[in-house]
């Protein structure tokens, strides 16, 4: 009995409090998110935004998810029930369960495993699996060419995102997120590889279906593209999943080009202030630039977007690749 | 040169980052908001809201039933019946005004001889039935008797143009 306790129980109590700690801030973030998006993009086009429900609005948030909570789930009846229901889920769950090998701080992780960034370009390739899940089993027109379009688009963006990815562990000569954090203890791998960064960025946006290569909710052409037979909390969790899906698209960046949690200098001010606070930091401002681009930039042709994923992205970030490895071999640079 | 300027453009994202700028600047300008329930905005002494009718400082309705605005509503959303009342002055008996039919041209303002019908600064009236939009006599001088003092004062400041 004890061993059971000490073997199993306990351990398993610790994980799931872990699991909380994470995300129950995180979906605090997501709420929070949403407003700050309705905020600033409100700040950018001279309005003031939501400041009715609680001081300066704060409560918005919880005034939406009420509202979509209460709402009725309509399920069409040409859908396919048990797909139209897993969509959801699917697309909510993959965003969620990337922030396992996330470091919030030197051993401040989950689950510190040796491949983790390639578990992390796998699970936000699946992220692809909701939406087409969704436009199939919603049986609707508008529904399925934005699902059809949303896989294109995710799939073409991916490869870029692969050959950056390809260019950072070069320089680190490890898959573990931990390392290719210290791997920066010196110089951020947003300065050399400052091409590289835009482009990942970019894809980014793309990779999580934002503005300005939101095409597959394109309410002009598509209504509301894949979900637009879902209504109540099916609809809530895409929203939540493509925010969340945001947020960790964010922390895969600062990780990869920003130092995740390492201070900007290495000196008395700077050091102070603990890992996770820098971590949050980051996160804030790159959700600030995912916000700012949408108040700026007018979405994508659809022939643009491919042209410039396969004829600017692919080749730009091949090349980087070639070069980063040449220089590292040629300098002897090269992490052994 | 105009290529390698153009592709330097291109290269550097000139244009995407000036945009950017754009946005920035106007995020710390002030806002135009109008927090509408709680702040209104200026109206002008022409406004065309809600209709009313008006009555003499001694509590004589105005209206003498001559129909005139009867006869020019284009959108025919005034009916009016009149009878000599005991006294021998002409009076409405009915003074009908459908409110989901008016389009607020103001032609009836603009006929009557005797500045009975006005339309007034109010144009918060919605109701939550079609009903109670069908204005009747008594609705119309009770809206009368509540906007008198504004209705007075806008009709002394556009006075001089008229």
């Amino acid at each position: 009995m004890v061993d059971l306790w000490q073997g199993y129980a306990w351990p398993g109590l610790v994980i799931v409090a872990q699991i909380f700690a994470i995300l129950v801030p995180l979906l605090l973030t997501v709420a929070y998110l949403t407003y700050a998006e309705r905020k600033v993009i409100a700040a950018m086009q001279m309005r003031k935004g939501p400041n009715v429900v609680g001081p300066f609005g704060l409560l918005q948030p919880v005034a939406d998810g009420i509202k979509l909570l209460f709402k009725e789930t309509v399920i069409p009846s040409g859908a396919n029930r048990v797909v139209f229901i897993a969509a959801p889920v699917v697309t909510f769950v993959l965003s969620l369960i990337g922030w396992a090998v996330i470091p919030f701080d030197f051993g401040v992780v989950l689950s510190d495993i040796n491949v983790g960034i390639l578990y992390l370009f796998a699970i936000s390739s699946l992220g692809v699996y909701g939406v087409i899940m969704a436009g199939w089993a919603s049986n609707s027109k508008y529904a399925f060419l934005g699902a059809l379009r949303s896989a294109a688009q995710m799939v073409s963006y991916e490869i870029a995102i692969g050959f950056v990815i390809i260019t950072v562990l070069l320089c680190v000569g490890s898959l573990n997120l931990t390392d290719i954090v210290l791997a920066q203890k010196d110089l951020w791998f947003a300065i050399p590889l400052l091409p590289m960064f835009v482009i990942f960025f970019i894809s980014a946006l793309a990779e999580t279906n934002r503005a300005p290569f939101d095409l597959p909710e394109a309410e002009a052409e598509l209504v509301a593209g894949y979900s637009v037979e879902y209504s109540s909390l099916t609809f809530a969790l895409f929203f939540l999943g493509e925010y969340a899906n945001m947020i960790l698209m964010s922390a895969l960046t600062v990780i990869l080009f920003l130092g995740g949690w390492l201070p900007p200098l290495d000196v008395a001010p700077f050091n102070w202030i603990p890992g996770p606070v820098w971590f949050a930091v980051k996160i804030a401002g790159l959700l600030f630039l995912f916000l700012w681009v949408r108040a700026t930039f007018p979405r994508y042709r659809y022939d643009q977007l491919m042209r410039l994923g396969w004829k600017v992205f692919l080749p730009a970030s091949l090349f980087w690749v070639v070069l980063t490895a040449g220089v590292l071999v040629a300098t002897g640079w090269a992490p052994v | 040169m105009t290529v390698l300027d153009r592709s330097a453009r291109t290269l550097f994202l000139t244009e995407l980052l000036s945009g950017l700028a754009l946005t920035l600047r106007y995020f710390f300008k002030p806002k135009v908001t109008l927090n509408y329930p709680f702040e209104k905005g200026p109206l002008s002494p022409r406004f065309k809201g809600e209709h009313v009718l008006r009555r003499y400082p001694n509590g004589e309705e105005r209206c003498i039933a001559c129909k005139l605005c009867e006869a020019i509503c284009p959108a025919l959303a005034i009916t009016i019946e009149s009878e000599p009342r005991a006294d021998g002055s002409r009076r409405a008996t009915r003074y009908d005004i459908d409110m989901t039919k008016c389009i607020y041209c103001g032609f009836c303002q603009e006929s009557c001889p005797v500045d009975a019908i006005v339309e007034g600064p109010n144009f918060e009236f919605s109701t939550e039935t079609r009903e109670e939009l069908l204005y009747d006599k008594e609705k119309l001088l009770a809206n009368g008797d509540r906007w008198e003092t504004e209705i007075a004062a806008n009709l002394a400041a556009d006075m001089p143009y008229r």
